[in-house]
């Protein structure tokens, strides 16, 4: 076999804090060959990061190696002195990381970012800039000569991002790292992304290491995967066997937490994994995922199971015949769901408008929204970043004030468009869930106090009454009266989304917005908190107005899903008719950018450009210049009419139904992420 | 830019407008005739009144804060009760003197301390950091009158190095000039020391700590490099800030330093003022010294955005 691009031989590491090394890595050890793309993936806290730090031996202060070795293209990078270092850093390796509006320098020209690299392998400067411009071409940086006259704050995130990749390939690594290149990032956007990683890596042969919480964009693009829990690898093997069939027990419940196969809420409930990872440092002495799993016996948590092969793969697990059958840990009893077809919508919006600033600086965020939410009912809200789903939720609240001709009516009765003039009846029953439970959680109160509070100015409750239906609450939302002396930062992310979930139910609200609300949780808590908004909405018959950009969620949670762009309803109907389609090209484009869970390659739209200013939309049909579709001048000059292709599903398009249905015969897509 | 700049100036304008307010009328609340003040409790009351007429102080307050604003923004600030002469050149001369000291001080603290802040930072939790955060707070805690007079017996009367006192001769040239105001900076540069170091140090750990930063190293670059180019100027940027604001306490508030070196600056002009009831001049010395930390704000605001390309070039 040819030297491995990147040898892990049982590497630890440990992070130094309260006085003590806190293992984070314990004797993790795998090989890429050149050429492969290893994909590594685990929930947050199970050490992902930790190792593609110690790869290029940039542990924080605090971190260091305890045990093994690192060996680089067969240089162990432990024994380097500083100036083979920066050699390796240099010519041999590269890192792609998430956010990469912060991995630029914000007060440096990208040109001179990119042209650093090729400063570094000793290129004359007069040829930097021509291999830099050749750099961005290469990744598809449509006019790389104006790009890199910028800073990186006047580019679009998917063109940062590009141009960080620009940079990790430039001096043409053999190991690649990428490390959550994707999260944060639009769906079509990370679709480009990963499709543009794909070619150049067929292209250069780049060995990969791509490290994410995200299963089905593991799937994509990785030939191998391994499992990280606890800083331990606890399952390792070809990527399609390992989430077709794995064998390893933490594996086999993550799986089951993600809503796949189009999977809805009154199918059958997500499964999650109860408990929590063991903190970092933590003694282990048995299997670490023991107490977790349903299957353990007293030998697991006594024997740390070897890393053996089996089926072709390896697997840290006394049992691995067993893992198949590991009993769910949630209950999968339909979620009952009451039919509240015909009844009197709870909340209509019509012709709702949001224009921001004035004169040539107007951004129209929201234009024209009219839609209804009946009892009972879940409207999933997609669309990129920028589609203004965050605008339109404010509104509902009373948060920002909608144009005027715009009218929001709840039950019937026209609201008031601003929160001071709404009656407090009004205020109780239109709530919201944020996206990030630490923010929108006060942090100097305890979960208690938030919950009471909340209580006492939404339901009016006092003094036992007051203590009744917190307990009720508290326990409806699965947390435990011990959890009501702690403060948010003692608790985990799902934890803390519980309560503030607690909180916006504390005036038996009858529309909630919930805002992205398992957008930062990993899966195994994602599925707990959507479970039990499934469940909450049986018990409690509210409307939940769901904006998310995870259509595998959105499709799980949703009855009806309304699709933004530019401000604009593009499409509207009910959730399985939207998944079937016939779709509106941006729907489609949408759906086929979502990655498959078994990585099948589905025959992706690509959208070329990026979203427009809603300061100066299109005319005509606002999609017409990124659409695949386009059928000539008419979507440039008129605005498209509704079709209605079935009952109650709309679309704003020129294309007549039939031939959408045509253009789109594309089987089954079953979006799961 | 444009935009940035237009709103940056029609602050000051808003600021300088009201401090002029704050002045006059505060000026009024103070006890005392003015007309009364000036010819002694014998004089005759008409003698006062005609004074008082004259010098138009018994115009109702809006009339008269109207043309004294006028009259100012022509560079007529008055004349001065107690001297007798016009106070814009009384003022002009303390304001040279101030900025004089100030330009001293400044030329010798903002190196000394950006360069302590950085090396600090780059050695973080090492001894050289302890010496420099820890010395410099210590000094800084310290008040002017006693580290001046400290440095005053040293290297005035112990070393007879430096002149005690600040004052001159007539006619001297710049370096001598200069010569006589290092001793009275250095106090001053004392006190801003660990302030202006301590911005320095913080801004750089942050830069150091950045997402860019690890992208510049890991793309190996050398490590002078990685600094220069990418750590220095992102981390220096809130530190201009605070130099800036420190330059009008360099110039309006050196009261101390100015009474323990005998030096005629602007501080000793409005405390010697304010205890004669030198209205003009008191007005004059506090507006001018406003418009000093207006304009030193605005140049600071000038130069983060001109540094600052997200706000330089907008952010999209």
């Amino acid at each position: 076999m040819a030297e491995p691009a990147l040898h892990l031989d049982r590497l630890s590491v440990a992070y130094r804090s309260g006085g003590r090394d806190r293992a984070v890595l314990r004797d993790v050890s795998l090989q890429i060959a050149p050429g492969e793309a290893y994909g590594l993936v685990g929930e947050s806290g199970c050490g992902k990061s930790t190792v593609a730090l110690a790869v290029v031996r940039y542990l924080p202060r605090n971190g260091k190696i305890t045990g093994g070795a690192v060996m680089l293209d067969g240089t162990d990078v432990m024994r380097l002195g500083p100036e083979a270092l920066r050699h390796l850093r240099a010519g041999t390796v590269s890192m792609v990381y998430q956010d990469p509006s912060k991995a630029l320098n914000p007060s440096l020209k990208v040109g001179c970012q990119l042209g650093e690299v090729f400063e570094v392998m000793g290129v004359p400067s007069a040829e930097r800039e021509m291999r830099s411009l050749e750099m961005l071409q290469k990744v598809r940086i449509a006019d790389p000569g104006s790009v890199m006259m910028r800073y990186p704050h006047q580019l679009s995130g998917g063109m940062q991002q590009r141009v960080t990749i620009a940079m990790a390939l430039a001096s043409d690594p053999k190991m690649l790292i990428l490390d959550e290149p994707t999260t944060g990032l639009d769906a079509t956007v990370e679709a480009e992304a990963l499709d543009l990683i794909s070619d150049l890596r067929r292209e250069l042969g780049t060995s990969i290491l791509f490290i994410s919480h995200n299963l089905a964009v593991v799937a994509k693009m990785s030939d191998r995967v391994g499992v990280l829990y606890a800083g331990m690898l606890v399952e390792e093997g070809l990527t399609r066997e390992i989430l077709s069939s794995p064998r390893h027990p933490y594996t086999v419940s993550l799986l089951r937490c993600l809503p796949r196969g189009g999977q809805r809420k009154d199918q059958r409930r997500l499964d999650n994994i109860p408990g929590f990872l063991p903190a970092p440092g933590a003694l282990i002495s048995g299997c670490p995922f023991a107490e977790r799993c349903a299957i353990a016996d007293d030998r697991c948590r006594a024997e740390v199971p070897e890393l053996r092969e089996d089926c072709g793969r390896l697997v840290r697990c006394h049992y691995p015949d067993r893992a198949v059958n590991i009993p769910r840990s949630t209950p999968s009893d339909l979620v009952n769901l009451k039919s509240s077809w015909g009844a009197a919508p709870v909340l209509r919006v019509s012709n709702l408008s949001k224009t921001y600033g004035q004169g040539s600086h107007a951004i129209r965020a929201v234009a024209g929204v009219s839609l209804s939410l009946l009892p009972g009912e879940t409207l999933g809200l997609v669309g990129e970043s920028g589609s203004g789903k965050t605008t339109l939720a404010r509104m509902l609240l009373g948060l920002v004030p909608p144009d005027p001709g715009g009218a929001i009516e709840l039950d019937g009765r026209p609201l008031a468009a601003s929160l001071d003039r709404r009656r407090d009846e009004e205020v109780k029953a239109v709530q919201i869930v944020f996206q990030n439970p630490d923010s929108a959680l006060n942090r100097s109160h305890s979960v208690s106090r938030i919950i009471g509070r909340a209580l006492r100015k939404l339901g009016g409750y006092r003094g036992a009454d007051l203590t009744g239906r917190l307990n009720a609450l508290v326990a409806a939302v699965r947390l435990t009266p011990r959890h009501l002396s702690l403060r948010p930062r003692q608790l985990s992310g799902g934890l803390k989304q519980r309560v503030a979930i607690a909180r916006s139910f504390a005036g038996d609200p009858r529309v909630l917005v919930c805002d992205e609300p398992t957008s930062a949780l990993d899966v195994s808590v994602q599925a707990a908190i959507l479970n039990l908004l499934a469940d909450l909405q049986v018990e409690r018959n509210v409307s939940y107005l769901f904006i998310s950009h995870d259509l595998g969620v959105v499709r799980y949670l949703s009855d009806r899903i309304a699709v933004l762009y530019l401000g604009r309803i593009m499409e509207m109907g009910p959730s399985e008719s939207v998944f079937e389609g016939p779709n509106h090209p941006y729907t489609e484009a949408l759906l086929s950018a979502v990655p498959q869970l078994d990585g099948a390659q589905n025959t992706r739209i690509r959208l070329s450009g990026e979203i427009p200013s809603a300061a100066n939309p299109p005319k005509g049909c606002v999609f017409h210049n990124r659409c695949p579709r386009k059928l000539g001048a008419i979507c440039e000059t008129l605005e498209p009419p509704q079709n209605e292709v079935q009952p109650g599903h709309v679309i704003r398009c020129h294309i007549r139904t039939e031939d959408l249905q045509r253009l789109q015969r594309r089987g089954m897509l079953s979006p799961v992420s | 830019m444009k935009r940035f700049l237009a709103r940056r100036f029609t602050y000051a304008i808003i600021t300088l407008f009201v401090l002029s307010l704050l002045v006059f009328f505060g000026g009024q609340v103070l006890p005392g005739n003015v007309g009364r003040a000036i010819l002694g409790p014998f004089a005759d009351q008409q003698a006062v009144d005609a004074l008082n007429h004259r010098l138009g102080v018994d115009r109702p307050l809006l009339v008269q804060y109207g043309s004294w604003l006028g009259r100012f923004l022509h560079g007529d600030m008055g004349e001065s009760l107690v001297y007798r002469s016009p106070v814009a050149l009384v003022v002009k001369a303390a304001l040279g003197q101030s900025l004089k000291l100030a330009a001293v001080a400044f030329a010798v603290v903002v190196p000394l301390s950006i360069l302590g802040g950085i090396v600090a930072a780059l050695n973080v939790n090492r001894p050289v950091d302890r010496i420099i955060t820890l010395g410099g707070l210590s000094v800084t805690v310290l008040p002017e009158f006693v580290t001046g007079i400290v440095l005053i017996l040293i290297f005035g009367v112990w070393l007879r190095w430096l002149p005690v006192s600040a004052a001159w001769p007539d006619g001297a040239g710049p370096l001598t000039q200069l010569y006589y105001l290092i001793l009275p900076a250095m106090p001053l540069v004392l006190g801003l020391f660990a302030y202006i170091a301590r911005m320095a140090r913080a801004g750089t750990l942050d830069a150091l700590d950045s997402d860019y930063t690890r992208t510049a190293v890991l793309k190996g670059l050398p490590w002078r490099k990685v600094i220069w180019r990418h750590v220095l100027r992102n981390a220096l940027l809130p530190t201009i800030t605070v130099i800036a604001t420190q330059t009008a306490f360099l110039i309006g508030g050196l009261l101390v330093t100015e009474k323990l070196f005998g030096y005629q600056g602007v501080g000793l002009l409005i405390f010697s003022a304010a205890q004669s009831k030198d209205f003009p001049m008191l007005q004059a010395g506090v507006l001018v010294t406003g418009i000093a930390l207006v304009v030193a704000t605005m140049v600071a605001d000038l130069l983060y955005a001109l540094l600052n390309p997200r706000i330089r070039l907008g952010a999209e």
